[in-house]
């Protein structure tokens, strides 16, 4: 079983933005390790001569040619915004502190 | 605001030896985006030059621009850098406004290119090499605009309003090794450097390297250690300094600000610094937290790159002369001493003076010309030597009626200020402001009679065999005809009236 401890998913929670509350950090903590343990399987089924991969075809080098292509209008590209100002996306303050 | 003690540069290199360590963000110039289609230009409307990728939207592909993967392995290349067989993309995960994905597209444990090295040269020729841990792609965020409080710093700001023409722009940033055994010369080896990679890139003709736009940008890293020790001290991260003066005072500033929190005998924060051109100081960041856990992976969107040694060797055969050996070169062809080419160099006249050289002049015409009477008037108007806007062909053809006698220096120099103003061509000028050398010996001798009977104790010196106070002669005569006339053929002509020999 993979130890993941409620701590591990707290701090995890705080890196993703996500709020949870203590009852979901409790019962992420048990479920986690089981996914984890899951996703481990996988490497089971791998003998050392297949190589890790991120990829699942054998693909390389798929490139595009450097020319221009669409554009959005900016009243297109602001179209989701939650706010905008001036063509431009509107973010809360980014600091809290002076 | 700043309120950090600092000591003295000197004292601080009395007592500790810094190290450093510089990453430089390099900006391509491709005509799109890393990972889009969308137009990469600089100063357009907000928000236009952005599409589907790069504004993070749900189910897109990207898909890698091949110019920028050219441009970064001649970068590689330039830096005697290995370029790397295979490598990926990595995800950088954080969250920032100026981020749409929530996270980056870099390279992580796999760069295109790694282990270089760069020779950087000093004001006075010393030669110190850098070395180079990596160059990797990477693609640059948007651009906030804090709005709201006093100062327009992201300090106190109320919101930030967010333009994503840059997101996606091809980056390639190139971080060295620790830089040990600089000394004092510390702050001006982080300028030398910061300029030699610039020159590179711009050479190269990968990035239009305009450090005012943000084309190339530098993160200083900054620690001392006390003589003699080996172990590196706890460095500082100075973010975004972004002129060859600011590197150098900032890698100063930090040299002395270290010294004075060491002095104390507390030890120096590993943070974020933020450089500040007004004060000329740095002030707190944030520090390195927990918060820095980037999680990168694969990036699962990109399959791995492939560099094969035919393409790489095929891409080295399309560098050009590295600037270092350009310049060693020129030096040699235009039997300029060493003085004099430092101080073409140091003037940034290198390129004028060789397409100069090109239109046609002599290499000390060429010289004479833009250290002589350009770099002054550039200096003066507060611009760059090379935007003044004078033609190679305006001085060729300058030097050409000089030479053939038709007007001399100084008045050379005023048909020059004359084609600065847009009169016209030299020729033109000439014949508008009536400027020509009286070239009729008539009027001349009769200036020379007057000028001879005016200062006849120095008209016998020359009888006399004193040759050298012929000047005073000259000078009469030249004032005479209001500088109009050729002083060489008046000095002739003096020598004959008074049956005197030149030595």
């Amino acid at each position: 079983m993979a130890a993941i401890n409620r701590d591990d998913v707290a701090h995890l929670a705080r890196l993703a933005h996500i709020e949870m509350s203590a009852q979901e950090l409790d019962r992420m903590a048990g479920e986690l390790a089981v996914i984890v343990d899951s996703v481990k399987s996988v490497s089971e089924a791998a003998g050392d001569d297949v190589p890790a991969t991120s990829h699942p075809i054998p693909l390389t080098n798929v490139f595009r040619e450097d020319v221009v292509g669409h554009t959005f209008s900016a009243k297109q590209a602001l179209s989701g915004a939650p706010d905008s100002d001036d063509n431009r996306f509107k973010v809360p303050a980014i600091l809290d502190e002076a | 605001m700043s309120t950090d003690t600092i000591l003295s540069f000197e004292e601080a290199m009395e007592k500790y030896d810094p190290v450093l360590g510089f990453e430089v963000h390099v900006e391509l110039n491709t005509k799109t985006k890393m990972f889009s289609s969308a137009p990469n230009v600089f100063g357009d409307e907000p928000n236009t030059n952005v599409n589907e990728v790069d504004l993070g939207m749900p189910g897109v592909l990207p898909v890698v621009n091949k110019t920028a993967i050219e441009s970064s392995i001649k970068i590689g290349l330039a830096l005697n850098c290995k370029i790397a067989e295979t490598c990926r993309f990595a995800r950088k995960q954080y969250f920032y406004p100026d981020t749409p994905k929530n996270f980056q597209t870099s390279q992580y444990d796999e760069p295109i290119a790694y282990d270089g090295y760069l020779d950087v040269e000093l004001e006075d020729g010393t030669v110190f090499r850098v070395e180079i841990e990596r160059a990797h792609m990477e693609e640059d965020a948007g651009k906030l605009t804090h709005m709201g409080g006093a100062t327009g710093r992201i300090q106190g700001a109320d919101f930030s309003l967010v333009d994503y023409n840059r997101a996606g722009v091809p980056l390639v940033e190139i971080v060295t090794k620790p830089i040990e055994g600089a000394g004092s010369r510390a702050p001006e080896l982080a300028k030398a450097y910061v300029a030699a990679v610039r020159e590179i890139v711009k050479n190269l003709g990968v990035s239009d390297a305009k450090m005012e736009r943000g084309n190339v940008r530098c993160d200083a890293n900054v620690s001392l250690r006390p003589h003699g020790r080996e172990r590196f001290g706890i460095r500082s991260e100075t973010k975004n300094v972004n002129s060859l003066r600011a590197v150098e005072h900032a890698v100063r500033y930090e040299i002395q600000r270290h010294a004075a929190v060491l002095d104390s005998g507390e030890p120096v924060i590993q943070e974020t610094r933020h450089w500040h051109e007004d004060t000329r100081t740095t002030t707190s960041g944030r520090a390195k937290s927990d918060a820095d856990d980037y999680r990168y992976f694969p990036e699962p969107d990109l399959v791995p790159m492939v560099a094969s040694r035919e393409w790489v060797e095929e891409l080295r055969a399309t560098l050009p002369e590295p600037p270092a050996e350009r310049r060693k070169r020129l030096k040699a062809d235009w039997g300029y001493s060493d003085l004099e080419f430092r101080d073409v160099v140091n003037a940034g006249v290198l390129d004028e003076i060789e397409e100069t050289i090109a239109a046609g002049a002599s290499a000390s015409v060429a010289r004479k010309w833009w250290m002589g009477e350009i770099v002054g008037r550039a200096k003066a108007a507060d611009v760059d030597p090379g935007q003044l806007g004078v033609q190679p062909a305006t001085i060729v053809e300058l030097a050409q009626m000089v030479e053939a006698g038709k007007i001399n220096n100084k008045m050379a120099a005023q048909v020059l200020d004359g084609v600065l103003a847009g009169e016209g061509t030299p020729a033109e000028i000439v014949e508008k402001r009536g400027l020509a050398v009286v070239s009729d010996d008539g009027p001349l001798l009769e200036a020379i009679d007057a000028a001879l009977a005016a200062q006849p104790d120095v008209a016998d010196k020359i009888r006399g065999g004193k040759v050298q106070a012929i000047g005073a002669i000259v000078g009469g005569v030249m004032k005479a005809t209001r500088g109009q006339a050729d002083a060489g053929r008046v000095r002739e002509l003096i020598l004959e009236k008074l049956g005197v020999t030149a030595q």
